[in-house]
């Protein structure tokens, strides 16, 4: 019988293409799949941010604060998915023998882990416009932005080196080999706190305000806040144009370290054998 | 220029350094592989038969660029599984029994449809080999169920489904049908044959418990225990070592609870290996006897121990006499505490 004909497989960039928006995939038409999801990843945060607002209300606190507050229970639905759906997820694929599959295609890691990203900012930014929108209708929270471009630019380089700061996590947290959901129980509240998420960084000190810098998603905020609520330019940490340089800076920096740790994983996986062992 | 064989190693070995808990000395070392040599032939089906822990999988994960080894050499069509990973890996996949792989939320066709387009398949030719090859294991009127709604066999037909849709030129099987129950074995058997016949020039390494499965389908197999590879051959010839002995199976009354019963038959002239096992209500003993009058002298032992003869039975060696020769006990039993690893 004659052989039949080899397939052609693409490679380079085609290939990459190919592998980020297969594992996109899941996470986008999981939006879709799931419906009690929706309940959970909407209702629920927006009384984390409502209980804030009333907090600041009962302080009689300035109207920008409930802003702030908006602003900032939007973006965290940004943190806890690099959390919890970036910086595990490598560990889960391992678990249930996904990463074993990944590892031995020729898809490139990076973008399994762009793939990854793209899909988990689709997922959390549902989540975002939800809080935003009604909050924001609930409060009449008044926005007022000088630069639309520049804010739009803020927004993509924070995601940027957010979800670059998550691939990073996810090869580290593999290669250290530690329950991942501990570490990310670790960081959650922690980050709440020194991150400024319901009030402006600045207000920790500069010290701490230096340190939770490292989490992209603080300047990223205090940018987007002094962009979005002009009243008083006072509250915020560094400017704008600052802010924007060290996000950019954070973004290559990330990145080039998540590629970097994916190669190690890689290595020492071949080299010991443990890292695509499931323990359940 | 084709290379030589489609596989081949060179005193292969692989050490697994496995860690205690903290301060309690060094790591000590699992010698999971240990000088495999071996060659396979292109358009072989070839077979790797030998208990947990024998080596298999850790032969499978060093060939598939999963491990590195540890010692030795391994080439897969003609390339250093050491440092050409890439364009090994665009040529192999791997099928492991028990794959709880993709994610439940997605249907069949969206799972298979990721995995081929990282393996760069365009998404028409995707969908179109998942139509096919959907067709050919009998499961394409389910091809949009979810995974998470589907049975270990029709999960296993689907991991088989993304073993094949890259068009691999080699396919590391790795206990295929574990799991599954006879019908759904036999259809993954049949497409495996079907598959080599169409495409004579691709490879399949298998490995397996099943000496049946190993028998029925391999063109060679190689008998590993221990990280070494103790013969290797085709499964008539495998047989045919054994056709000068004479190979019985005889079931006789309980010879109950003597921990040296194997030993004391052994101990006759002429008896070159035996298996016991107790079943309910009598002990069947496996013999592989160098020449038919030896049982006489069996049969006499067992009767002045008490054991009346409930039926005997003379029958062509198979490969479960050859790995029991080689091996010295059967393939089921646990040899876990002496090599132990990844599950091989």
């Amino acid at each position: 019988m004659a052989e039949t004909p080899r397939i052609q497989q693409a490679r380079g960039v085609r290939l990459f293409w190919y592998t980020m928006w297969a594992r996109a995939y899941p996470r986008l038409i999981g939006i879709t799949r799931e419906k009690s999801w929706l309940f959970f990843e909407t209702v629920l945060p927006l009384m984390a941010t409502i209980a804030y607002i009333f907090v600041y209300k009962a302080l009689q606190a300035p109207p920008d604060y409930v802003g702030f507050v908006v602003v900032g229970g939007a973006m965290t639905a940004f943190w806890l998915n690099v959390l919890w759906s970036m910086a595990s997820q490598l560990y889960w694929d391992k678990e249930e023998g996904n990463l074993e599959l990944y590892i031995l295609s020729p898809g490139p890691l990076m973008a399994i882990l762009l793939g990854m990203a793209v899909g988990g900012v689709f997922m959390a930014a549902f989540r975002a416009v939800i809080v935003l929108t009604v909050c924001s209708l609930l409060f009449g929270v008044v926005y007022q932005t000088g630069s639309l471009l520049l804010l739009i630019l803020i927004f993509v380089v924070t995601m940027t080196a957010l979800y670059g700061m998550g691939m990073l996590f996810a090869s580290v947290f593999l290669i250290g080999g530690r329950e991942a959901w501990h570490i990310s129980n670790l960081l959650q509240e922690p980050i709440y706190l020194v991150s400024g998420f319901y009030f402006p960084v600045k207000s920790m000190g500069f010290w701490v305000a230096t340190f939770a810098s490292i989490i992209p998603l603080t300047l990223g905020l205090d940018a987007i806040r002094q962009l979005l609520f002009t009243n008083d330019p006072t509250l915020g940490f560094l400017s704008v144009e600052l802010e924007l340089l060290i996000l950019v800076v954070l973004a290559v920096v990330f990145i080039a370290g998540a590629a970097w740790a994916l190669a190690k994983l890689e290595t020492i996986g071949r080299r010991e054998g443990r890292l695509i062992e499931r323990r359940r | 220029m084709q290379p030589d064989y489609a596989i081949e190693t060179k005193d292969l070995g692989r050490i697994y350094k496995i860690r205690g808990p903290k301060h309690k000395g060094d790591a000590k070392e699992l010698i999971a592989l240990n000088g495999a040599t071996l060659q396979v032939e292109r358009g072989e089906l070839f077979g790797l038969l030998g208990p947990n822990g024998a080596g298999k999988t850790t032969l499978i994960k060093i060939l598939s660029t999963l491990l590195l080894p540890t010692s030795g050499s391994a080439f897969v069509e003609g390339m250093d599984v050491t440092r050409d990973v890439q364009e090994i890996r665009r040529r192999i996949t791997v099928v492991s029994g028990g794959e709880t792989s993709g994610y439940g939320l997605l249907t069949i066709e969206e799972n298979l449809w990721m995995f081929a387009r990282f393996y760069g398949l365009d998404s028409a030719t995707a969908r179109r080999r998942i139509d096919d090859l959907l067709n050919v294991v009998g499961i394409l009127d389910r091809k949009r169920t979810k995974i998470s709604d589907l049975s270990t066999g029709l999960r296993q037909k689907m991991n088989f489904v993304r073993g094949f849709i890259s068009d691999p030129s080699m396919v590391f099987l790795d206990e295929p049908t574990l799991g599954l129950d006879v019908t759904a074995a036999r259809e993954v058997r049949n497409f495996v044959k079907e598959w080599l016949r169409n495409n004579t020039s691709r490879t399949i390494l298998l490995t397996t418990h099943y000496m049946a499965e190993a028998d029925e389908l391999c063109d060679r197999l190689a008998i590993v225990d221990r990280g070494r590879v103790l013969a290797c051959d085709t499964p008539e010839n495998l047989k045919r070592r054994l056709q000068r002995e004479a190979v019985f199976n005889l079931k006789v009354g309980r010879l109950g609870h003597k921990p040296d019963k194997s030993a004391m038959i052994e101990s006759i002239s002429g008896v070159q290996q035996v298996t016991v096992s107790e079943q309910n209500d009598h002990t069947e003993l496996n013999l592989i006897l160098a020449e038919e009058s030896v049982l006489g002298s069996v049969l006499s032992h067992l009767t002045q121990r008490g054991s009346n003869l409930i039926s005997l039975e003379k029958r062509e060696p198979t490969l479960e006499d050859v790995f029991i020769q080689l091996v010295g006990r059967r393939l089921d039993e646990d040899t876990s505490h002496t090599t132990g690893g990844d599950n091989g």
